[in-house]
């Protein structure tokens, strides 16, 4: 709160010294001009002097600011446990974090009273202590400002390149927020090899992968170190592929491929301009409803045609359930890809079969989605990898028992679907069960990411072959 | 077929009106239909599983926002609730009316229902406090009012289960049914608009339950997300397609963005449980670590859509800029971001409407915490709406499923709306040059 209002202070004063840099560029241009109230020829405009006298106040300020509100709290808390005699001191780092806790509970009003003596103690001494700190580091913040920005002001000369230095400033600035793309996918790449790292020194990487037992409940002493229960994940990755590349392209590729022929060839623009936008509305429902609706309508008519069709042991939680939903889910991005591939073959070899009398369902199936197959292919696997990422429909439809099984009636369970069971109970930190869930992530990253790189050079190759 | 299998030279015209001609145009112009209509029946597929999803969730959802109530002859005795008349008229009276004894009031009073005294909802108490507090002269006076009954009543009202079926197996038991009979017999029941599904929070009891606070919590991390994604989104843009010298930076930049628009969403949510939960320590089930997951993960859709809308705009408008002595930086905040703007809202609209209808990475950062109370602000436990509906649809109760419906309708209907403005953003305000 109180560095809320010290940023607003700052950001206060930074203003004022943009206006006092922009009146002082005002004035020299209207002395350049020779006291006409037209702006004379200033190397920036005022605008620039301002800008520059506020960064120069803002930047230093800030810097002070972000940092206190890293580590401030850290040093406070360091001098006050300092203070303690070592016999109170707590022993450990979890104790002394539940301490700190409590004092600043009972600071902030968030706690009526205190379990520990000790936090009713440090209390009062805490409160005055930060609030000390935050002045200090308060004062230095606005010391600063006022010292960049009277020497930015004392800089500004008519010939001065204001101008210059604010853009190269904006453009570092704009560089940095490119950046941020790729530290996104360090971050990615790192926090999943981190874990992975960790789960693979409890679990060998072999087993993990070539395993045929997955029961992740590990042993009933929580300390118990090795005593885990089964990480062999191919039962998973079966049934990832199962539901999203198998069951869901067999209803997305069909679908999605046909429409896209009807809506480019056949369909005559004002029914196009109808079903376009209600292939987009299906790809707007989130997959949270197309869980819901999986769950509660289809899984229930897929169980009992499965029962209708004399199977006994139909579950209720089918991979045919799931997978067609998801499939479902697919088909305006099947359809969108089939469609971009399908125009982007030459006129003229549409033409030229036309012409030479096929029908157009003859120069479809013979030359168009000959011509047009690499494009799409790689739509097909853009849609599986998109579709072996879901998540929302898989939860709430499909299984968690890992089944190796290719009876579409039965449940199986799919690598999102484990990452979230895994992460979302009770979580104990660094079991080989909770970290698992990020060996699991890290394989569905690479095999997401392999199939991605892949169809976007295939797309791209065959788009560049037509142009 | 032998006549077009002979060389070209020794061939004959062809006799296009013999029967083996006409027979084989007849059979093509079938096969042509034949594809026609399969195209056309794909897409009906498509089109009548969007209608029956959205004809199931509209007639399961309707009746979430109503609920039923049962009146009540109250009679708000002083002595029941423990308060001293002379004293509610003196200063911290209105603490005296907010902390009296409604439970007991509303047993007392309940008694009248006779056989369906327990249908009341565990919260019906709150009505009567509401009821005082807003008008503090009731106190010793006589009051009707309407009050919710529980779950299985309002359903029974509603008409949602199957009477006729075996009592064993309908989901309803017998002294419920019962109790329905007898309040709709005394004329007491009324079903009439659920206010408190639209302010509420979450609850147990489906009857209580609203959506309140879940619309809150989602408008809380989209203001998050808004305000991270959007400038980080337009400012890269604007170095990748204006700025970036051509080279491995520039490439590794773009191979990212491209990357992180595939990446699986759950993956982020990966990367916010292990980097700004673990390591950053950021509040765990709350809109800011919620916002900015969702922010990552959209920013790629911001970037690609605001390149393309800057790719488009003409390069004779930066010359005429520059010719005149425009700054490099004035040419793109002078003249081209507001001319790519109306492409760039789109884009941004479409990833927005993406990221409030996400929940697997939400749920991995805690988001899917039950929380009663509204949330007062960005570090609070909070849930969104998509996190809403999952967590009633795993409910077991009943009730929730007409909860969930209705919840899966305002998302929907936001949903739509969004890219409807989306749409007629691009349409009205998109130049073709």
């Amino acid at each position: 709160m109180r560095l809320l209002i010290a940023l607003l202070l700052v950001l206060g004063l930074a203003g004022l010294a943009f206006l006092a840099g922009r009146a002082r560029g005002e004035r020299m241009a209207v002395a350049a001009a020779g006291g006409n109230s037209r702006l004379g020829t200033i190397h920036s405009r005022p605008v620039h002097h301002g800008a520059y006298v506020a960064l120069l106040a803002l930047a230093p300020a800030l810097i002070v600011l972000a940092g206190w509100s890293l580590i401030g709290d850290r040093f406070v808390e360091g001098q006050l446990i300092g203070t303690l005699a070592p016999a109170e001191q707590p022993a450990s780092r979890n104790d002394r974090q539940a301490l700190m806790n409590e004092v600043r509970g009972l600071v902030s009003g968030d706690l009526p009273t205190a379990f520990n003596p000790l936090a009713a103690r440090l209390a009062p001494a805490y409160a005055a202590a930060s609030a000390n700190a935050d002045l200090l580091a308060g004062a230095l913040a606005v010391a600063l400002l006022c010292a960049g920005g009277l020497w930015g002001y004392s800089r500004l000369r008519p010939d001065f390149r204001a101008r210059n230095r604010v853009e190269r400033l904006v453009r570092a600035v704009l560089l940095l927020t490119s950046v941020v793309a790729i530290l996104t996918t360090f971050g990615i790449v790192l926090s999943l090899i981190f874990e992975s790292i960790r789960f693979f020194r409890l679990v060998s990487p072999v087993e993990f992968l070539t395993g045929l037992q997955w029961s992740p409940q590990t042993a009933l002493r929580a300390d118990q170190v090795g005593a885990s229960g089964a990480f062999g994940a191919v039962p998973l990755f079966w049934g990832t592929i199962f539901i999203g590349a198998i069951i869901a392209m067999a209803v997305a590729i069909p679908l999605g491929l046909l429409s896209a022929i009807y809506l480019t060839q056949y369909a005559d623009p004002r029914l196009r301009r109808w079903l376009k936008p209600m292939l987009e509305l299906l790809a707007g429902v989130p997959t949270v409803v197309y869980g819901f609706f999986a769950a509660l309508t289809v899984a229930p008519l897929v169980r009992s045609l499965a029962v209708a069709l004399g199977m006994t042991d139909a579950s209720s939680d089918s991979a045919l359930a799931a997978g067609l939903v998801m499939g479902i889910m697919i088909v305006p991005f099947v359809s969108s890809m089939a469609d971009d591939a399908l125009t982007a073959v030459p006129s003229s070899m549409r033409d030229g079969s036309l012409a030479m009398g096929a029908t157009m369902s003859e120069t479809v199936k013979k030359v168009m989605v000959p011509a047009a197959l690499p494009g799409i292919v790689g739509g097909v696997l853009l849609a599986v990898s998109r579709a072996i990422g879901e998540t929302m429909i898989v939860v709430m439809a499909a299984g968690l028992a890992a089944n190796l099984t290719a009876n579409p009636f039965s449940s199986v369970t799919t690598v999102t679907t484990q990452i979230v069971a895994l992460l979302t109970g009770d979580q104990e930190f660094d079991s080989a069960k909770t970290l698992s869930a990020f060996a699991l992530g890290l394989v569905l990253f690479i095999m997401t990411l392999i199939l991605n790189i892949y169809a976007l050079a295939v797309v791209k190759r065959y788009r560049e072959a037509y142009e | 077929m032998t006549a077009l299998a002979a060389p070209l030279a020794e061939r004959g015209p062809t006799d296009w009106t013999s029967t083996e001609m006409t027979q084989r145009i007849a059979r093509r112009y079938r096969a042509e239909r034949n594809f026609r209509r399969l195209g056309l029946l794909a897409l009906l597929v498509a089109a009548s599983f969007l209608a029956f999803l959205l004809f199931t969730i509209v007639r399961d959802g309707w009746t979430g926002f109503q609920r039923s109530e049962a009146r009540l002859e109250v009679v708000f005795d002083p002595a029941v609730l423990g308060v001293d008349p002379a004293a509610v008229g003196r200063a911290g009276g209105d603490r005296l009316l907010a902390t009296a004894d409604y439970p007991a009031l509303l047993l007392a009073t309940a008694a009248q229902l006779g056989p369906a005294a327990d249908t009341l909802s565990d919260a019906a108490w709150l009505d009567l406090r509401e009821t005082l507090q807003a008008d503090p002269t009731l106190l010793g006076q006589r009051a009707t009012i309407w009050v919710p009954v529980r779950s299985s009543i309002d359903l029974l009202a509603k008409g949602k289960f199957d009477l006729s079926a075996p009592s064993d197996s309908r989901g309803v038991s017998d002294e419920e049914v019962a109790d329905w009979r007898w309040l709709e017999r005394e004329n007491r029941l009324r079903t009439g608009f659920n206010g408190a599904f639209i302010s509420g929070a979450d609850s147990t009891e489906p009857e209580l339950a609203g959506i309140g606070g879940a619309a809150l919590g989602s408008l809380f991390t989209l203001a998050i997300t808004i305000a991270i994604a959007f400038p980080l989104g337009v400012l890269s843009a604007v170095w990748l397609e204006e700025f970036a010298p051509r080279g491995w930076l520039a490439d590794v930049i773009e191979l990212s963005i491209n990357n992180l628009a595939a990446v699986p969403s759950i993956i982020f949510g990966l990367l916010g449980l292990a980097f700004f939960l673990n390591i950053a320590g950021l509040p765990r089930s709350s809109p800011l670590v919620g916002g900015i997951t969702l922010a990552l993960m959209i920013m790629p859709v911001i970037v690609i859509a605001a390149r393309v809308a800057i790719k488009s705009v003409p390069p004779s408008i930066r010359d005429a800029a520059l010719g005149i002595g425009a700054s490099p930086l004035q040419v793109v905040f002078h003249h081209v971001l507001p001319l790519a703007l109306p492409g760039i809202m789109t884009g941004t609209i479409i990833g927005i409407a993406r990221a409030l209808g996400e929940t697997a990475p939400l749920l991995l950062i805690g988001m899917r915490a039950f929380v009663t109370d509204v949330p007062q602000g960005v570090t609070q436990s909070a849930t969104v709406l998509p996190m809403q509906v999952f967590l009633w649809s795993d409910d077991v109760q009943r009730g929730f499923v007409e909860k969930t419906s209705a919840a899966i309708l305002i998302l929907l209907v936001i949903l739509i709306a969004m890219n409807s403005l989306a749409i007629y953003l691009r349409n009205r305000f998109e130049r073709r040059w």
